[in-house]
């Protein structure tokens, strides 16, 4: 009964914070938001007291329940697991806790916190690893999905569905994404929880208070016939059944035990007395080169590419072509308005991708940069940040980008457009445009005569700095391809205006 | 209320409307039969010898009333997505049923179809004696005027349509750019003369010229006659056109009587102005059903050009067989126009001013914009959601929310984001090779500014 709570409150919460990051509609965080804020480690980021309380009092009341429920990488591990566990019963077997790994890691992933590095830190997070997996891996094979729906919408004339564009944001970003999966994938196929504890530093941490935790499953020697079949069924391998020992810091409460007994000498109780501690002992960690989950989603991602490409064929004759964009050399990158600043952002960032897989207007990606490694970083060649749209600090679970109201965001000075006269197609093309002072939303822009001595001589934007905000309207909207004749640079504190 | 019930129908697809109306229409008058009903309703055959003919009065030429128009012929998208190749197989197939139907009128110009349409023609056509039917083609020397690349133009069209002579031979849209562009085109190179020479030498049969414009231009142009000859001229005449001409456009009323008075046959192009009078907004396409619920909304407007004793033939771009199917329809035979009718379209066409559709025909020759812009899918887009209530006049409309979704999704299917208005910068090339004289950036950045407030959730 009790494995069976579990896993139905596993399966919502997964399906919901995955679709957290799938979703093409913007609404669901409204709802369900909250998912993604309880997380662990956003939440220390974030320093939300609260959220950290119920946290910790839920582990020392019930053990690890957040490893097995909230945390959506434990779920997916327990999903590889399960599917394993079909071609092979019984496979686990008790080892003994891998202390000074597991304790290393967590000294190690501090450490490098403390040191700014919050984004290689976050490598081995655990709710991070899984945003970005299901960023760069799931989400587009979701919204080729979209995508084919709203090819059928259209041909019936609905507007149930709109298409959504699927572009390849980083490929470092999708790089670390697939390895981290393929890692994730060999072990919980091998060895169920192998990852949550031994490397997971959320798990180090909870295992550290569920120790102590008052319910936790214990066994009853006088029904104990030895069979050992909790252990061989226990996929944090931490019931050690010939002395009748649980390692209450590795288990992860999910309940497999207490189903699988079949004297019914295993009962989730109130804890009573001290229990002994386990000794430490060694064990070597397996690698394998299956990951054939790894390749099938690789696979899926070529095919959809290939989708894709047969769709952007639906365009009328006699068009001029369209040369793409190119990003343009900025000097200092730019972040997300209520960010408040590079160094802000760099340290409060798990870089989980929820705000880049949300961004509407294909703006925010993850940076390449090695000290803000995967963390969202802002470009305008697809789209520019909109008026209109706070997506990114309404999702985002560590408020490393936090707004207010949107009339906040439309006082923030993110950065200033810069123009650039080569480019500017009234000297090159020799025709007006001033599609960038028609776009300003902030009316920062003004078409002046390019000589002053000539009152009707070709009209030049001049920017005035002190009102733009750097949403990148003018570089987006600019005529000149590919390179734009007004492009942002970034700020490295934002400033109110 | 009808209004409302007809909203989920698919009014893109023009037969649908009409299916749909039609059903509308029949439920609110049950017992309404018509007399035509056996000539004209869809699913009857169409009779292959009923066509209408009209006579050419200095050739004689017995010219179907119903005349095809090659500027919209069926075409495949190209892999890169940037052009398009005419689907000659299909424009086969269009051509035998309309011949078979008794269509002998065939109007091209080098310009169509990015430049195809003259050899689609003369494709088609080809497998045909050659006094089974008549060619019209133009001089389209929009861009190069000399004397040498005009008359290239003219000798291309010979070749491109594989002919020796050419029926009907047209100054291609006249009275855009005003009576300079007329001159440096076709009088101060000597353009005029050659082709005069040439008709006398029988490689044409008719000169003529079609126009668009300013009625200065017209008059100009007209009084030429004197020594030109004008054998005939092409004109836009529709119901709506005949006393509310767009822009600077002059109303057909004035084009048609001038003619007359010369006794010079007219040929009528944009009889259903690109579109727009089968398109319409669903209280028109219900209002015109209701008097005639077996009659498709096109048929009106087709019957309208007909009517007029000195059109010599009514052009149509027809791209789907079920277009040709109905204009064969109204054509065989004509059935004309009551004094009742008229002032029954009259006032249709004074309920229709009253919605702010653009003048756009989609014609393309706007086209290519040298910054991407797809301007005709724009408008054509605008216009869509104008006729089926999906543009809002203020966001506390009851249909807002519903408004705004439609118009929006439907804007970027319709349009791919980097062709959409938000990249106009307004250089205004296009407005001069706008026939209807729309003021295309000013429009364009009107639709974006729409676009912002809705996107932006504005109050307006």
């Amino acid at each position: 009964m009790l494995r069976k709570i579990r896993i139905v409150a596993a399966t919502i919460c997964f399906a919901l914070i995955t679709l957290l990051f799938l979703d093409v509609t913007g609404t669901l965080h409204l709802w369900f938001g909250w998912l993604a804020k309880i997380q662990f480690l956003p939440a220390v980021l974030a320093l939300n007291a609260g959220v950290i309380i119920l946290l910790v009092a839920l582990t020392l009341l019930f053990g690890r329940i957040y490893c097995s429920v909230i945390c959506p990488l434990g779920v997916f591990q327990d999903i590889v697991s399960w599917v394993a566990g079909k071609h092979k019963k019984n496979r686990f077997r008790y080892s003994p806790a891998l202390s000074w790994l597991r304790y290393g890691m967590l000294v190690i992933f501090i450490a490098t916190m403390v040191a700014g590095l919050a984004s290689w830190a976050a490598l081995i997070a655990p709710y991070s690893a899984y945003g970005r997996i299901a960023t760069n891996l799931f989400a587009p094979v979701y919204r080729w999905g979209n995508n084919l729906l709203a090819a059928v919408a259209e041909h019936f004339d609905s507007y149930a569905f709109y298409s959504t564009e699927v572009w390849l944001k980083s490929l470092p970003s999708l790089l670390v994404a697939l390895i981290t999966l393929a890692v994730i994938v060999v072990l919980a196929w091998r060895n169920g929880r192998t990852y949550c504890n031994t490397i997971c530093p959320v798990g180090t941490t909870l295992g550290m208070l569920s120790h102590f935790s008052l319910f936790r499953p214990v066994i009853d020697t006088s029904k104990c016939n030895g069979c050992q079949s909790c252990a061989r069924n226990c996929k944090a391998s931490c019931i050690d059944a010939k002395n009748h020992t649980i390692d209450y810091s590795r288990c992860v409460t999910c309940f497999d035990c207490i189903d699988k007994c079949r004297q019914g000498a295993i009962r989730y109780a109130p804890r009573t007395r001290a229990v002994r501690p386990t000794k430490p002992a060694t064990g070597t960690e397996e690698k394998g080169a299956e990951s054939r989950r790894a390749f099938l989603t690789l696979t899926g991602v070529l095919a959809g590419s290939a989708l894709l490409k047969a769709q952007e064929m639906k365009v009328d004759g006699g068009l001029a072509i369209i040369e793409e964009k190119k990003i343009p050399k900025r000097a200092t990158p730019i972040t997300p308005p209520g960010s408040l600043s590079a160094s802000h952002l760099a340290q409060h960032c798990t870089a989980c991708q929820l705000c880049i897989s949300n961004c509407p207007n294909q703006v925010l990606r993850p940076s390449g940069k090695l000290m803000t490694f995967m963390q969202p970083e802002m470009s305008y060649e697809r789209g520019y940040c909109r008026p209109e749209c706070a997506k990114c600090a309404e999702v985002c679970p560590t408020d490393a980008i936090r707004l207010t109201s949107l009339a906040e965001k439309s006082g923030i000075q993110i950065g200033h457009a810069v123009w650039v006269k080569d480019n500017c197609i009234v000297l090159t093309d020799g025709v007006s445009c001033g599609n960038c002072a028609r776009h300003c939303p902030v009316g920062a822009i003004q078409m002046v005569a390019s000589d002053p001595d000539v009152a009707d001589s070709p009209r030049i934007p001049v920017v005035n700095t002190e009102r733009c905000i750097g949403c990148g309207a003018c570089e987006n909207l600019c005529p000149a391809r590919p390179f734009s004749a007004i492009y942002v640079e970034g700020h490295q504190k934002h400033r109110i205006i | 209320m009808e209004n409302k019930q007809n909203k989920h129908i698919d009014r893109r697809n023009f037969l649908k409307v009409l299916g749909g109306t039609a059903i509308a229409s029949t439920a609110i008058l049950p017992g309404c039969k018509n007399r035509q009903q056996e000539a004209h309703t869809a699913t009857t055959e169409i009779p292959t010898d009923q066509m209408t003919y009209r006579t050419n009065p200095t050739t004689h030429d017995r010219v179907s009333l119903l005349g095809y128009g090659m500027m919209r012929l069926p075409s495949i998208p190209s892999s890169d997505g940037t052009s398009s190749t005419i689907d000659q197989e299909a424009v086969n197939e269009l051509v035998d049923y309309a011949i078979a139907h008794g269509v002998n009128y065939f109007d091209t110009a080098p310009v169509y179809m990015q430049g195809g349409s003259e050899k689609a023609t003369g494709i088609a056509l080809k497998r045909y004696p050659r006094d089974k039917y008549f060619i019209a083609t133009k001089l389209s020397n929009f861009a190069n005027y000399t004397r040498e690349n005009s008359i290239a133009m003219y000798r291309k069209s010979f070749v491109d349509l594989q002919v020796d002579y050419i029926d009907y031979y047209l100054l291609h849209s006249i009275g855009n750019g005003g009576i300079e562009t007329f001159r440096a085109r076709y009088i101060d190179n000597g353009l005029l003369d050659f082709l005069i020479e040439e008709r006398k030498a029988g490689r044409i049969r008719n000169l003529g010229f079609s126009f668009h414009g300013t009625k200065d231009v017209f008059d100009e142009v007209l009084a030429m006659d004197d020594f030109a000859h004008w054998d005939f001229v092409q004109i836009q005449l529709n119901y709506v056109d005949w006393l509310h001409a767009s822009g600077r456009n002059v109303n057909a009323e004035y084009l048609y009587a001038e003619l007359k008075k010369r006794n010079i046959p007219a040929i009528i192009m944009e009889p259903l102005l690109g579109g727009r009078l089968s398109n319409v907004h669903d209280h028109i396409a219900a209002k015109l059903k209701q008097r005639k619920p077996e009659l498709s909304v096109a048929s009106w407007a087709f019957r309208f050009a007909g009517s007029f004793p000195d059109v010599l033939t009514v052009l149509s771009g027809m791209t789907y067989m079920e277009h040709l199917q109905d204009n064969l329809r109204t054509y065989s035979p004509l059935d004309p126009l009551t004094d009742n009718d008229r002032d029954f379209l009259e006032e249709t066409a004074q309920l229709m001013m009253r919605y702010p559709t653009i003048p756009c025909n989609d014609c393309k020759y706007c086209m290519p914009c040298p910054y991407g812009i797809d301007i005709p899918a724009i408008l054509v887009h605008y216009n869509k959601c104008i006729n089926e209530g999906n543009v809002p006049a203020s966001s506390q409309d009851e249909n807002y929310r519903k408004a705004r979704r439609a118009f929006l999704i439907g804007y970027d299917r319709s349009v791919p984001k980097l062709r959409q208005a938000n990249h106009c910068v307004g250089c205004g090339q296009c407005i001069h090779h706008c026939p209807q004289s729309i003021d295309i950036p000013k429009e364009l950045h009107r639709i974006d500014r729409f676009v912002e407030d809705l996107k932006q959730g504005k109050e307006f």
